[in-house]
């Protein structure tokens, strides 16, 4: 009952290693740097990786921002709430406001174009969930974080809420459109 | 100090209790399992309302339930037992008294108030922000307080639990090093201490904006502090159950370490580098630095996983290499398949360790990957991932181990040993199917902590998969099963305690009685293959790193699929 008992060798650092442990070791090392490399790898090749751009601001400050890009580029609205749809030039920067309980507004994109999406929260933190891709965000309050999105698919998008936000946090669902690469919605 | 305690050395074990620390010991689990019925009450409500065709509580009521299940979970069950552990590894293991017992039930009784403050917070409603509380969310100032002064409670357990070690080298009640156990347990304590310290540098100023004494506490900077005392309790865990593996091969097998150098560095691995892990939870946020978020959440390189990569070796490595000793050396598995499958102690930890590496270690390495994580990150895929560990890990082996203490610790008879012998199964094995379809549900996009999965009410709702309620239902099912193998958990185990009958007790002495010096064995080994001690666990483990592969790759072909990101 040696694992339960003082070390029966006492200089037990230097006991041998058993060959089984030696080349578990050996192998399950070179999976780690595999894995570590890995991340590097996809920095430098790979053609998902979550931007890191991030500002300060104030709900005051991003409502505004985000105002402005609605009010230009306005192609319709839709729903009870009238929810302005936005469609802005590629290459654009973008806002989507997170709060209680909706994301706002809706944006209709095209694909194959990249535009610099900028996120964050007027109250709590939220998630932006893009369905049925399933790609993750955090969104903090008090943090603007400007992700360059490039959607590849046409189609229509959901935005779920996947961070717990508050009893209406099954309500808040937001949307994005993408135009297919012809100029029509699939 | 007058030595007026007494030692008794229990006849089946000939482990040896001094009645202080066995008091603590028994309090601090007793409490633990109370709050385990609790959790597992709260479970209830929790899954049939994310079984989609149930869906029974209401939102609010849904958000209550679910915040104080996590916590009376993940908190006050597993830390309570986790004390009882650490004293045990300390006065028990190494036949000393116990360090100022006093102190010791002072650090009960503050958690006992604080989680009993923390639970009346959250019953009251106003408190529903889930365990993490994240702020500018806020709870009532009860529902921190009540935290911190667990967080306080079990910092004097550790610190009781150092000075046990220091009165066991003092009175020479050992020689040598500690036994392997005792310092896994070392190594828990030593993270606890750290994760204790990050958790009162954040709740206590947001228990002080919640009262109103200051204006703000920055989102941000909370979520990164509150991990690093979230994430690094979790390898307080590890370390824990590791540690119970360990002393489960030893008590049920006669095993001894295949090599105290592996083991003992291994933990060592956990102790330099468990503390980077805040990181894994905030791959997906803005804010912090790709090579920040690269470092940690790797933990320097992947060096802590390389440590679980070890013990998941070593351990089985360990039970094949004393079943090889005593005959059962037929072909790569007669060692397993003449294991006792009976015995509920064994069961457990097996099922426990495999579960574990295959379920929760790499799903967890694949979602604490930079890049991969955009695609699990707050889906209900992670819950599937942490079932795996804190459950099917932690949660199993501690009741591998009660079995183990009923007869010595509690000095009853297992109530119903017929029962005992399945329950490890059926908690096991619900728990793994449960982790599985939470999982599949989390690779779909189903959200975590989310009360409808058919968004009734929202303005623009999304229709999930078939597929994905396909899942939700079978994670109500499973849940359901898991639930009743921890009823029958907490039925033999307090069952026991109040209807089993005693065994009779022989040895009682008013001195300690030290452990007797070891003969040093002869390290030749002249059994398994290929030069290979444990030829069947190695096996086993290429299996595990073939799955790993594998799964690891899958999910970064699915991500190249999906929009460019930059
Ligand atoms: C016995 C059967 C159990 C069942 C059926 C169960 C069920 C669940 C489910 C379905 C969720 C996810 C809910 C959601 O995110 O919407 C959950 C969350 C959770 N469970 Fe369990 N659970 C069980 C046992 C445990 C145990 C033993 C622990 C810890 C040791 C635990 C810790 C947690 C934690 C920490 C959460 C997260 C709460 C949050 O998101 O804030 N559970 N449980
Ligand atoms: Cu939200
Ligand atoms: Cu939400």
């Amino acid at each position: 009952m040696s694992a339960i008992l003082p070390p029966t060798e006492r200089l037990w650092w230097k006991h041998p290693l058993d060959r089984v442990e030696g080349t578990w070791i050996a192998i399950a090392f070179v999976w780690c740097m595999i894995m570590f490399f890995m991340m590097i790898y996809w920095h430098a090749y790979g053609k998902q990786n979550l931007s890191t751009e991030t500002y300060k601001t104030t709900p005051e400050m991003f409502a505004g921002k985000a105002q402005a890009v609605v009010d230009k580029y306005t192609v319709r609205t839709e729903t009870d709430l009238e929810t302005p749809v936005v469609a802005p030039p590629p290459g654009s920067d973008v806002y989507m406001i997170a709060r209680l309980w909706n994301f706002w507004p809706i944006l209709e994109l095209q694909q194959g174009q990249t535009y610099r999406l900028h996120l964050s929260s007027m109250d709590y933190n939220h998630g932006f969930s893009l369905q049925p891709a399933n790609i993750n965000i955090q969104i903090v309050p008090g943090y603007e974080h400007v992700v360059t999105v490039t959607p590849n698919q046409s189609g229509t998008y959901s935005v779920v809420c996947n961070e717990f936000c508050g009893i209406g946090h099954h309500t808040m669902v937001g949307r994005i459109y993408v135009k297919a690469e012809t100029g029509n919605v699939k | 100090m007058s030595n007026k305690t007494t030692y008794r050395t229990c006849p089946r074990s000939g482990l040896q209790f001094e009645a202080q620390a066995e008091k603590l010991v028994l309090a601090n689990a007793v409490a633990g399992v109370i709050f385990l019925l609790i959790g597992g009450i709260l479970a209830i409500g929790v899954v049939l309302t994310r079984w989609p065709t149930i869906h029974w509580l209401e939102a609010s009521t849904f958000y209550q339930v679910l915040t104080a299940h996590g916590l009376d979970m993940l908190v006050f069950w597993i830390i309570f037992f986790e004390i009882a552990v650490l004293y045990f590894c300390s006065s028990t293991l190494l036949r000393c008294r116990i360090a100022t017992p006093k102190v010791a039930w002072l650090g009960f009784a503050l958690m006992v108030i604080g989680s009993v403050m923390n639970n009346i917070a959250v019953y009251q409603g106003g408190s529903s922000v889930m365990m993490t509380s994240y702020v500018p969310m806020m709870a009532a100032p009860s529902f921190y307080l009540g935290l911190i002064l667990f967080a306080v409670g079990a910092l004097i357990g550790c610190f009781v639990f150092f000075g046990t070690l220091v009165v066991a080298k003092r009175e020479k009640t050992y020689q040598g090093s500690v036994p392997l156990v005792t310092f896994g347990a070392i190594t828990a304590a030593i993270i606890a201490v750290f994760t204790i310290a990050s958790g009162a540098i954040i709740l206590i100023p947001t228990w002080m904006l919640s009262l109103g004494w200051i204006e703000h506490v920055d989102p941000l900077i909370y979520r990164v502090i509150w991990w690093a005392f979230g994430h690094s309790s979790q390898q307080i865990n590890v370390a824990a159950h590791i540690s119970i593996w360990y002393f489960v091969a030893a008590v049920v097998f006669g095993a001894k370490p295949m090599s105290e150098r592996v083991s003992r560095g291994a933990f060592l691995l956990y102790i330099v580098f468990l503390q980077l892990a805040s990181a894994h939870h905030i791959l997906s946020d803005p804010g912090m630095s790709t090579e920040w978020k690269v470092l940690n959440t790797s933990y320097f390189m992947y060096f802590a996983v390389l440590a679980s990569m070890i013990h998941g070796l070593t351990i089985p490595g360990a039970m094949e290499v004393a079943q090889r000793a005593k005959g059962y050396n037929k072909g790569l598995f007669e060692w397993l398949r003449k294991a006792p499958w009976g015995n509920p102690s064994f069961s457990g930890v097996f099922i426990s360790i495999i579960g574990f590496g295959f379920l929760g270690g790499i799903s967890g390495v694949m979602m604490g990957t930079e890049q991969l994580n955009m695609i699990i990150h707050n889906t209900i895929y992670v819950p599937g991932h942490f079932h795996a560990t804190v459950v099917v890990g932690t949660t199993l082996s501690f009741m591998a181990l009660t079995y183990f203490l009923i007869p010595v610790l509690f000095k009853r008879e297992i109530i119903n040993p017929a029962l005992a012998k399945w329950q490890p199964y059926l908690f096991g094995f619900s728990m793994y199917f449960f982790c599985l379809v939470m999982m599949g549900a989390g690779t779909l996009g189903v959200a975590r902590r989310h009360w409808d999965m058919a968004f009734s009410g929202a303005a623009l709702a999304y229709e999930w998969p078939g597929a994905a309620y396909l899942m939700m239902g079978l994670v109500g099912i499973a849940g359901i099963c898991a639930i009743t193998g921890g009823a029958l958990y907490i039925y033999l185990t307090v069952g026991s305690l109040l209807w089993g009958k005693r065994v009779v007790q022989t040895k009682i002495s008013s001195e300690p009685t030290p452990i007797p010096v070891g003969a040093p064995s002869a390290a030749a080994q002249s059994y398994g293959s290929l030069g290979f001690a444990a030829p069947g666990t190695f096996v086993l483990a290429m299996v595990f790193l073939a799955s790993f592969v594998l799964y690891y790759f899958i999910n970064w072909k699915y991500l190249s699929t999906l929009w460019g990101l930059s």
